[in-house]
C-alpha cells in the first residue's frame, strides 16, 4: 500500500506535460469521423459521374447509391464545417496556430524532410512540432478549407456564384473538390502510419498526454 | 473485398433483397429503395450488420428537411443563374432520364393540352398554339445534374410568374406541383419562390428549334436554380397547392429543394 502512495505522490508532484489539449482532441476525432463519412459517401457520388477513367468499389463507399450517399453528405458536411470553423476560429485565437505551425521556414523543411527519409527525426518532445509537421499540417488545413469552399460552390453555384468564380466555373470546381479529396486522403495515409510509427503521438491524441 | 454476410448459405443478402424488391408495387418499391439506401452502407462502416437501420434513416432524412429549410432560407429571389454566350453551348446537349430515349413519351402536339389545377381562379387547359402566343425569351444558363455533370443549354419560352399571374394563380401557395408524360409518372413540386423567379420558364424551344422529344416535347419547366431532376420534361399538368405531393425522385430520398 505504502507503494502505491508513493507512485501516487510521484504522479502529482510531477504532472505530466498536456501535449494535446482537450478542444483539440475532441475537435480532432469529430473531424475523423466527417472527414470519413464525407469521403466515403463523396465516392459513391462521384461514381454517378465519373470525371476519370475509373470508379471507386461499392464495398468502399456510402451511401448505396446516389441518393443515399447524397444524403450522408449533406448531413456529414454540417459536422464538418462546424466542427473545422470552430477549430479554425479557436487555433487562431488561442495562438495554438501561430505558435506550433509557424514559422515554416525553406531550409528547416529542407533539414526535417532529409532527417526524416533517414530515420533521424527527433520526436522527444511531441509539443513541438518539425518542420515536416508543420508543412503538413499547415497544408492539409488550406486543402480543408479549399474543399469546403469547392463544395459549397458545388452546392449552390447560383447563390454563391462568387464563390463558383474564384474557381474558374462549375466544372472546374469539381475538379478541385476531387484533386482536394485526393490530397487528403493521401495525407491520411501518411498521417496514420507516422501515428502508428510513433504511438505516442497517438496516445497524446486520445488522452492528451 | 468487404465480408458478405449469408442469410441462407449460398444466397447473397443482397441479391435477395434486390431480387425481393422487383416484386414489390411500384410505390412500395421506391419508398423502400429510399428508405433502405443507407442500410447497406451503415453495415459496411460499423462492420457489423444493423438489425434496425430505420434510426438512421430517420435521421438522415430529417436532416435533409432541414437542409430543405436551410436552402430556402439563403434563397435569393433575386439572384440570376450565370447565363453564356451562344459559343458557350455543349454540344450535343446530353439527353437523360431513367429511361432510353426510344422510351421518351411521343406526346401529340395537337391533342395536348396543359392542364391547370388548385388554388388558380381560371382552371382552363391551354393547348400548345394558345401557349407558345405568350411573349417569349431566350436564356442560355448552366444545366447541373444531380449527378453532376452539368451542361450549357438555350431554352426559349415564357416565364413562369409571368402564366401564374395570368391565371390568377395564389401565389401565396407554397407549390407548384408537375405532373409528366412520362413512363412510371413523372412528377416533382417547386417551390412558390423559386416558381415565381424571373429565370424559371415554361419552355417550348431548345436552340431555337421546338422542342425535341429528347428534350421535352411539347413544354419543360427549365429552371436554372434547380438541379436537373427539378425541370420536369413532357409536361401534362400544374397544379397550385398548399400540400407537398412528393416527388418521383424526391420520394426516393433526393433533397426535396435541391436549388443551385
Amino acid at each position: 500500500m505504502s507503494s502505491l502512495t508513493v507512485t501516487d505522490e510521484q504522479v502529482t508532484a510531477t504532472p505530466a506535460k498536456t501535449i494535446q489539449p482537450a478542444w483539440v482532441r475532441v475537435m480532432h476525432w469529430t473531424n475523423a469521423v466527417a472527414m470519413v463519412l464525407m469521403i466515403m459517401s463523396g465516392w459513391q457520388i462521384y461514381n454517378a459521374s465519373p470525371l476519370f477513367d475509373f470508379r471507386f468499389s461499392h464495398d468502399i463507399t456510402l451511401g448505396g447509391w446516389l441518393g443515399g450517399a447524397l444524403l450522408w453528405h449533406f448531413a456529414a458536411m454540417w459536422l464538418l464545417m462546424v466542427n473545422g470553423l470552430a477549430y479554425l476560429i479557436t487555433g487562431f485565437i488561442s495562438g495554438r496556430f501561430r505558435k506550433k505551425l509557424l514559422p515554416i521556414t525553406p531550409t528547416g523543411v529542407l533539414h526535417d524532410v532529409k532527417a526524416a527519409l533517414t530515420f533521424k527525426l527527433s520526436h522527444d518532445d511531441l509539443s513541438v512540432y518539425n518542420y515536416v509537421q508543420r508543412t503538413l499540417y499547415a497544408g492539409i488545413i488550406v486543402v480543408g478549407v479549399l474543399i469546403v469552399l469547392s463544395g459549397l460552390s458545388m452546392w449552390k453555384p447560383v447563390q454563391l456564384h462568387w464563390l463558383v468564380t474564384l474557381f474558374g466555373d462549375y466544372p472546374t470546381a469539381r475538379y478541385v473538390h476531387f484533386f482536394c479529396m485526393a490530397a487528403i486522403c493521401a495525407f491520411l495515409v501518411v498521417h496514420v502510419l507516422l501515428a502508428l510509427l510513433v504511438p505516442k503521438s497517438l496516445r497524446a491524441m486520445i488522452i492528451g498526454r | 473485398m468487404a465480408k458478405r454476410s449469408f442469410l441462407i448459405p449460398g444466397v447473397d443478402k443482397r441479391l435477395l433483397i434486390k431480387d425481393s424488391i422487383k416484386t414489390m408495387p411500384d410505390v412500395t418499391r421506391r419508398r423502400f429503395i429510399a428508405g433502405g439506401a443507407s442500410l447497406g452502407a451503415l453495415t459496411l462502416l460499423t462492420g457489423c450488420d444493423v438489425v434496425d437501420s430505420s434510426s438512421a434513416d430517420a435521421l438522415l432524412a430529417k436532416i435533409s428537411k432541414f437542409n430543405d429549410a436551410v436552402q430556402d432560407f439563403i434563397f435569393n429571389p433575386d439572384a440570376l443563374a450565370p447565363t453564356f454566350s451562344e459559343s458557350a453551348i455543349t454540344k450535343p446537349f446530353p439527353f437523360n432520364a431513367y429511361y432510353d430515349l426510344d422510351d421518351a413519351p411521343e406526346v401529340d402536339g395537337e391533342a395536348w393540352k396543359l392542364e391547370v389545377r388548385g388554388l388558380v381562379d381560371n382552371k382552363k387547359s391551354w393547348t400548345l398554339p394558345e401557349l407558345t402566343k405568350l411573349p417569349q425569351f431566350t436564356q442560355i444558363t448552366r444545366h447541373i445534374c444531380v449527378e453532376g455533370w452539368s451542361a450549357i443549354g438555350s431554352w426559349t419560352g415564357a416565364p413562369l410568374r409571368d402564366f401564374l399571374k395570368l391565371i390568377g394563380a395564389d401565389t401565396r401557395a407554397k407549390y407548384v406541383w408537375f405532373q409528366c408524360a412520362d413512363k412510371d409518372g413523372y412528377n416533382s413540386p417547386l417551390d412558390m419562390r423559386t416558381a415565381l423567379h424571373p429565370q424559371t420558364q415554361m419552355t417550348f424551344k431548345y436552340a431555337g428549334e421546338t422542342l425535341p422529344r429528347a428534350y421535352g416535347f411539347p413544354m419543360k419547366i427549365r429552371v436554372p436554380t434547380k438541379l436537373g431532376f427539378k425541370n420536369p420534361k413532357y409536361v401534362v399538368s400544374m397544379e397550385v397547392t398548399n400540400e407537398y405531393k412528393g416527388g418521383y425522385w424526391e420520394d426516393q430520398g433526393y433533397n426535396s429543394f435541391s436549388g443551385s
